[in-house]
């Protein structure tokens, strides 16, 4: 290695570092016995006391559970809707009105949460005058909140997706005879079912992780998660948050190893067939 | 099947900005919903009465409370977006110029704390940077300081804050345009005589630049009206203009002052809007070719 690949290396070591620290100390002083969080009491530590308090905490797990469904909920919504508008614009040509669906899908991946909660919450508050629905705001006026703000990143996955492979496969089976409906189940839905996938888990990652939105669009009895850890947090470290930010964390990086590794073997697979297609017709 | 996407955001994305826009125009009232009709029609006199109040506008222009947070809010934003560049850059190079084997690897650990809690993460830095956090604690033990660093509570700790947290948005878009790179330029000027320094000031860096200002927009245009991060670290003096409009909006209840900055927010980052979402198009385009 020559002596700009040390620096560049020492650079990226730095950065991850950077990235890492802060989570693995967190996690670290989850075991600490002591109330100052911070301060390690070396006597009564390792221990086990603050994960004890956290799962006799009826009110987080409540909001857990909260957390879970309005993510699960939100997730499936914005697979559906953000698959749709994927679709709509990579495949469907020019049509009117396409610049303004395509402004909308990119919009909300920049704009900033306060702006989106107001004016979801005004748009509820409105609704509600004007048509007596939705009727006060809780699980249902999140979810819509989370759906509209989490499927742009579906759409913006889908739509690099299929960008990736042209429309040739498709254009053979209509070729072929078959109906268009037989075409998008058989060829297209298989082909961008990874990026439906990982637009899934992105969508419901995010949603159970929005605190601003959530706060604005929620009501009495519907606090999410993360509007607990807010309003806990704001007064400082406890040490249970620790405990269940390194509960969280393990589960993520369970997961996100586990579906790297799936979408990888999926796509080895897909390449095999491909080249198996290949190399039968003459 | 046009239509279902189509009419769920023009119902819950483009109609709320609409009533946002409406309402910052409002009188505020203190009975539900918390601002007046602009429209009202009055039985006695036989007509549609318009009432449009543009005091909510002048209270930004006048009260030096808005003025100075939206200034403050630019200088956070910008500040750290040029601290994220200057760290994301080298972190994105190295990344697109280590083995092919490696390269998937790094790029999963910078994605991993991203899948992780956002709050969480912006959590841990106060057990770091606290009093007697584990940054002071450490100094103080290796005889470095004497006295414990302030350190939470002040612009530095939102300018980490925000790094921290968007670190892998500028990184990303970095990292996949400076992979693209047809590596024989830099050989052939090298053959030529360039050093590397010049080398990478004429060629890599006017390449990268599409990256350079898409990975700028994505960490610039959350950070101006980021809330959680200033709330959790920033300073108590000096406020945020997404704090202000969640304080007008809850504390005060004023709807239509609320309203009002938000839609300034906008007209703000209007721009920076449309320079994203030109170089998203773009880039879906490069990628059909």
């Amino acid at each position: 290695m020559n002596d700009r690949g040390v620096f560049r290396n020492s650079i990226l070591g730095l950065g991850l570092a950077f990235l890492y620290i802060p989570i693995l100390s967190m996690m670290f002083f989850s075991f600490n016995n002591s109330r100052l969080v911070t301060v390690w009491d070396a006597e009564n530590s390792p221990t086990l006391r603050w994960y004890v308090r956290l799962f006799e905490n009826e009110q987080l797990l409540g909001a857990a559970w909260i957390s879970i469904k309005i993510a699960a909920l939100s997730a499936s919504g914005a697979a559906i809707l953000g698959t749709l508008a994927g679709l709509v614009l990579t495949r469907f040509g020019p049509f009117r009105g396409r610049a303004l669906l395509s402004a909308m899908t990119t919009a909300p991946l920049v704009m900033p949460e306060v702006i989106m909660g107001i004016a979801m919450l005004l748009l509820f508050v409105a609704f509600e005058q004007m048509i007596g629905w939705p009727a006060g705001r809780g699980l249902l006026t999140i979810t819509i909140a989370h759906i509209t703000f989490t499927m742009a990143y579906v759409t913006v996955v889908v739509q690099s997706r299929l960008a990736g492979f042209d429309d040739a496969l498709e254009e053979a089976a209509l070729d072929l005879g078959a109906r268009p409906a037989t075409v998008f189940f058989k060829i297209t839905l298989p082909l961008i079912m990874p990026a439906i996938v990982s637009g899934w888990l992105l969508a419901f990652t995010l949603s159970w992780d929005d605190v601003v939105i959530s706060q604005f669009v929620s009501g009495p009895g519907s606090s999410t998660l993360p509007m607990e850890i807010f309003s806990r947090v704001r007064r400082g470290v406890s040490p249970d948050i620790n405990a269940l930010a390194t509960i969280m964390v393990l589960i993520v990086a369970t997961g996100v190893v586990a579906s790297t590794i799936w979408m990888k073997r999926q796509e080895r697979k897909r390449l095999l067939e491909e080249q198996m297609a290949r190399s039968d017709t003459p | 099947m046009v239509a279902a996407p189509y009419l769920w955001l023009f119902v819950f994305f483009a109609v709320p900005f609409a009533i946002v826009f409406k309402i910052s125009f409002s009188y505020m009232v203190t009975t539900q919903p918390g601002y007046a009709p602009l429209f009202e029609w009055i039985e006695e006199a036989q007509r549609l009465v318009a009432t449009f109040n543009v005091a909510n506008y002048q209270v930004l222009l006048q009260d030096s409370l808005y003025l100075s947070t939206f200034l403050y809010s630019l200088k956070v934003a910008a500040i750290s977006t040029v601290l994220c560049l200057l760290l994301g850059y080298p972190m994105a190079y190295a990344i697109a110029r280590s083995a092919p084997t490696t390269r998937n690897l790094f790029l999963m650990l910078i994605i991993l704390p991203f899948w992780t809690s956002f709050l969480l993460r912006v959590y841990a830095w106060i057990g770091l940077l606290k009093t007697n956090g584990v940054i002071n604690n450490a100094l103080l033990a290796l005889g470095v300081i004497d006295q414990p660093l302030v350190l939470l509570y002040t612009d530095f700790a939102v300018y980490v804050g925000i790094v921290y947290s968007y670190l892998p948005f500028m990184i990303l878009p970095l990292y996949s345009n400076l992979e693209k790179h047809d590596l024989t330029l830099l050989e052939a000027a090298s053959d030529l005589g360039a050093r590397p320094v010049k080398a990478f000031f004429k060629i890599t860096l006017p390449l990268s630049m599409p990256g350079i200002v898409a990975g700028c927009l994505l960490v610039f245009i959350p950070a101006v009206g980021e809330f959680v991060i200033p709330s959790l670290l920033g300073r108590t003096d000096q406020l945020m203009i997404g704090t202000v409009l969640s304080a007008q909006f809850f504390g005060a209840r004023n709807w239509p002052v609320a309203s009002a900055v938000a839609i300034a927010l906008l007209l703000l980052l209007l721009l920076p809007i449309l320079l994203f979402q030109r170089y998203q198009q773009r880039e879906l385009e490069a990628s059909r070719r």
